[in-house]
């Protein structure tokens, strides 16, 4: 038993990293919802969510109940096939471009093994994820035209035409930063900023890039069907676009590929243009190792703080625990120095991550929606120039500096 | 690792069903679409050989072949919309104004 | 029966069994989502054999857009199941014995071919994308500046013949 464990140990490891990364992507998915509500409504001087639970925070628990039990019809007429094919490409889709994203610098040795954090680093990691963009216009496509309705063939064919409209723009924006970092790998372009660690914030892509960075944002935000963007799926636009003739589960399906798809570009931004795994602050800076520590302990008396005096009983006993866990880990990173030091890589990751997600969610709240000719005069007359101008423009310094 | 004439004969072999959907379908997208099956046929015979010889000049001819299949796509979708609009029909067997 | 073997087997397995389904489905879209099936599983091959950059490529452009643009104009026609029209009983007959018969001659002529190509097995290194690039820049920009013209011409091409008529 043991040495077939050892001779098979590589995919064993990958299956187990697949497994927990599906869980944990599945979970941060369903409190993105929670996040989301919440924001927006504390934009809009409303409460959000917050009876289910304390805070609400049960509240994607019954969202997942209310979609598992609700009834799935399917509307008589529709092409059965693409019909059910459609919300199983998106999601798979979705779930497949989180295996390209690193986490974290260093692996971890458990019997004898080194185990990286992430999947997998492909030489070809940014084709890959555009690939994987440029395949799931298809589930949106799909599920317009199998509904047989004109509601959803519209908005099927109005998103695909968006998503295919801001790829251009999208793989154009990038083509600064591998320029700049001479590989298609992920793990290179973060290694590459690493390369003044003295730095700190300034030896990130975005100050040289900044134009790439905001056209990839812009687009990338496009490319999702997020709000600005959302003509198609809009609900007093289109009844609810592509969507339209999907139920329970299905429409469960395109909501999770959503929302990992904002998950991934969030990623990506913060890889490609803030850094990845690095830290702001520059390298001789060695108390700032213990910010990670120092934020865990402040949030966690803060939410036993505000446990103490939370209304209901349950949210009285549920918030502190909470609270004592959170603390708790914080100081057993100051204690434990080896840990405090892995761990730096994917907090900053996940802070970043964690920023252009709470982006993400501002611009739904603050933005009022594009109209469809505008949105489409955005993107091929202002967004591809600039992008284009942008790879010429840093093309043109690489050569003159002889990089 | 994989002998070379494996994908030659995976090759001939998707090439082979290519002509044979030319010729026994008659919607005009469904013969457009095995066009590009053969198309990528050949695309997996040149790779093939580029591994074979350790030459990357079969590779870069790939995507020149790539290329052009996407200019002939855009185009030959062109012409399908209008012969859509003319005759009414996407059967190729209605397309017979010349014939006697 | 090594790893590498059995994955060649499963990818070219599922791409003749997409291509059997292009042949095979009455509805235009089907077909289309077949083609995209067996695209996808070519990419997977030049992946295995390690030609990595134009794995990507193939999927991004052939899948991703020249695929895209099949399925808008399947759904912009609303083109509907084939229809049954009167075929010859001996084209049915005869042809399709004669097709196989074409595509055996192929594989047989290709399979017994010179020993040079039988002997060299794959080395499956990859490709480097850095090499391709340097060929595609240095010995072929001919060519390649060609194509950007080819496709400029194509969509002036396709934009012209997809107008209106003005009234």
């Amino acid at each position: 038993m043991s040495d077939f464990l050892a001779q098979h140990a590589e995919i064993i490891i990958t299956l187990i990293k697949v497994l927990l990364l599906l869980f944990i992507v599945l979970t941060v998915n369903a409190y993105l919802t929670w996040f989301e509500r919440k924001v927006v409504a504390h934009m809009q001087s409303r409460w959000g969510p917050h009876r289910v639970g304390p805070h609400g925070l049960l509240q994607p628990l019954a969202d997942g109940a209310k979609f598992l039990l609700k009834e799935d019809p399917t509307p008589s007429g529709v092409d059965k096939f693409t019909y059910f094919l459609a919300p199983l490409m998106a999601l798979a889709l979705a779930l497949t471009s989180i295996a390209i994203l690193p986490f974290g610098p260093d692996p971890i040795r458990i019997f004898g093994h080194d185990i990286f954090l992430g999947i997998v680093d492909l030489n070809i990691g940014i084709l890959a994820l555009f690939a994987i963009t440029a395949l799931s216009v298809y589930g949106v496509a799909l599920a317009g035209w199998s509904s047989n309705s004109k509601y959803p063939l519209l908005g099927g064919l109005r998103s695909s035409a968006q998503m295919v409209s801001y790829e251009l723009s999208l793989t154009m924006s990038v083509v600064g930063v591998l320029l700049m970092a001479g590989s298609f790998s992920l793990r290179d372009i973060i290694n590459a900023q690493a390369a003044h660690p003295e730095r700190g914030i300034l030896g990130w892509n975005v100050f040289p890039q900044i134009l790439g960075f905001l056209c990839f944002f812009t687009s990338a935000v496009a490319e999702t069907d997020r709000a600005p963007f959302d003509l198609p799926e809009a609900e007093s636009e289109l009844v609810a676009g592509f969507h339209t003739e999907y139920a329970s589960f299905k429409f469960a399906m395109f909501f999770i590929a959503e929302y990992t798809s904002m998950i991934t570009v969030s990623a990506l931004c913060s890889i490609l243009f803030f850094g990845g795994w690095l830290s702001p602050f520059p390298a001789a800076w060695t108390f700032a190792h213990y910010l990670p520590s120092a934020i865990l302990i402040a949030s966690g008396l803060w939410v036993m703080w505000d446990g103490f005096r939370y209304e209901t009983i349950f949210g009285r006993i549920l918030l502190p625990g909470v609270g004592a866990v959170i603390t708790v880990i914080g100081v057993v990173l100051i204690l434990l120095p080896s840990v405090n030091e892995f761990i730096q890589g994917p907090f900053w990751l996940l802070g970043k991550i964690s920023f252009f997600l709470f982006v993400y969610v501002w611009a739904r709240g603050t933005l009022p929606r594009f109209r469809y000719d505008q949105l489409m005069s955005f993107g091929w007359k202002l967004l591809l120039p600039v992008s284009l101008a942008n790879v010429v423009i840093t093309a043109f310094v690489i050569l003159l500096r002889g990089h | 690792m994989i002998p070379a004439h494996y994908y030659l004969v995976l090759s001939a072999i998707l090439f082979g069903l290519g002509v044979v959907a030319f010729i026994f379908r008659r919607n005009i997208i469904t013969i457009f679409m095995s066009i590009e099956l053969m198309l990528n046929a050949v695309n997996l015979a040149f790779v093939a050989f580029s591994q074979a010889w350790n030459r990357l000049d079969g590779q870069v001819f790939v995507l020149f072949v790539i290329v052009v299949a996407a200019a002939e796509a855009a185009v030959g979708l062109g012409i399908i919309i209008l012969i859509q609009r003319n005759r009414q029909s996407l059967n190729v067997e209605r397309v017979d104004l010349l014939k006697l | 029966m090594n790893a590498p073997l059995v994955v060649f087997f499963f990818l070219a397995a599922i791409a003749i069994l997409g291509a059997i389904s292009l042949i095979l489905q009455r509805h235009p879209i089907h077909s289309a989502l077949s083609l995209i099936v067996v695209m996808v599983a070519l990419a997977g091959l030049y992946l295995l054999m390690g030609a990595e950059f134009v794995a990507a490529v193939q999927i991004i452009v052939y899948g991703g857009a020249i695929m895209v643009l099949f399925i808008f104009v399947i759904m912009l026609l609303n083109a509907g199941v084939e229809e049954r029209t009167n075929m010859s009983k001996m084209a049915g007959w005869a042809g399709l014995p004669l097709a196989i018969a074409l595509m055996g001659f192929l594989a047989a002529a290709v399979a017994r071919s010179t020993d040079r190509v039988q002997a060299v097995a794959q080395s499956g290194a990859t490709a480097p994308t850095k090499v391709v690039a340097g060929l595609l820049f240095q010995e072929f920009v001919y060519p390649f500046e060609l194509t950007s013209f080819l496709i400029l011409v194509a969509i002036i091409g396709a934009i012209v013949l997809a107008q209106r008529e003005k009234q």
